[in-house]
């Protein structure tokens, strides 16, 4: 069987890629794509622990399906933020986005 | 070395491979494309760890309908996918080291852990997960307060999106 330690470490740099995603990407769809990658490495340690642990308390796995409704309930409105401010500023690069920039 | 941590490197491999191509690839669609790769990896990740509930719920949810909807997205802003800029911003070292912090930052936590080692105890032959799962959602003494509070969550989304993507000035009907 796995050790517990290769899903964290592989969770651990599953995240650490979303979030050089996050933090780089200009284009805001990319900037989604960094997100979802963090949401499932959280996904991965979820159930990695749930296994681990005690398998009949369900609450790793609970939480898991609970994450997976914020992460789509996340990128349904972050796509329809981009899609609308496409629609009035003609641009999906997070740096042009300035409007409430003083 | 066991056959299940073989398969577990290589679903690794693969799946970091593809989070890294979702994160440097130029063009978006094909971004989106890598994502459903890195997506299915984490789905495999879920079948090693006898979460066969999550692993569905990973392929229909993410892939089919997250991932889908990225392509989308992409599609109906595609004055800048053919965009000749640059990809990253000027301050993508920064995030490039903060990402490296952040790895090195855990992977140094996880090693003072005394749970790191654990192995996994053999999983209860008589045990079912998927309708153990069910009953705790929907039980009183259980999770029905967080399940039902995740289907208004996604109402509201719902709601919201129609309204933020919704365009009043577009007379096309």
């Amino acid at each position: 069987m796995v050790p517990l330690s290769w899903y964290l470490v592989f969770a651990a740099a599953l995240f650490s890629i979303g979030m050089f995603g996050v933090l780089s990407r200009r284009n805001a769809v990319a900037i989604l794509l960094g997100i979802e990658l963090m949401l499932n490495s959280v996904n991965i340690n979820l159930a990695a622990f749930w296994r681990y642990g005690d398998v009949r308390l369900m609450a790793g796995q609970v939480f898991a399906i609970i994450v997976f409704a914020v992460a789509a309930a996340e990128v349904a409105v972050g796509l329809a933020l981009v899609i609308s401010v496409y629609r009035s500023r003609n641009t999906v690069i997070a740096d042009e986005i300035d409007l409430m920039k003083w | 070395m066991t056959g299940e941590q073989i398969v577990f490197l290589v679903v690794a491999f693969v799946t970091l491979g593809s989070g890294f191509m979702v994160v440097t690839t130029r063009n978006l669609v094909h971004a989106a494309l890598w994502l459903v790769a890195a997506l299915f990896g984490v789905a495999v990740t879920y079948v090693t760890l006898n979460a066969n509930f999550l692993a569905v719920v990973q392929v229909v949810v993410y892939i089919g309908a997250i991932a889908i909807l990225f392509i989308f997205a992409v599609m109906l802003t595609r004055k800048d996918l053919r965009d000749q800029g640059p990809q990253m911003n000027k301050n993508w070292w920064f995030g490039a080291i903060l990402a490296a912090l952040t790895f090195g930052g855990l992977y140094f936590l996880l090693q003072g852990w005394e749970g790191m080692t654990k192995t996994a105890t053999s999983y209860p032959v008589s045990f079912d997960a998927i309708s153990e799962l069910g009953s705790v959602l929907v039980s009183p003494s259980g999770y029905v307060l967080p399940f039902e509070v995740a289907s208004v969550l996604l109402v509201a989304a719902l709601v919201g999106a129609v309204y933020v993507a919704f365009n009043p000035r577009d007379t096309r009907k």
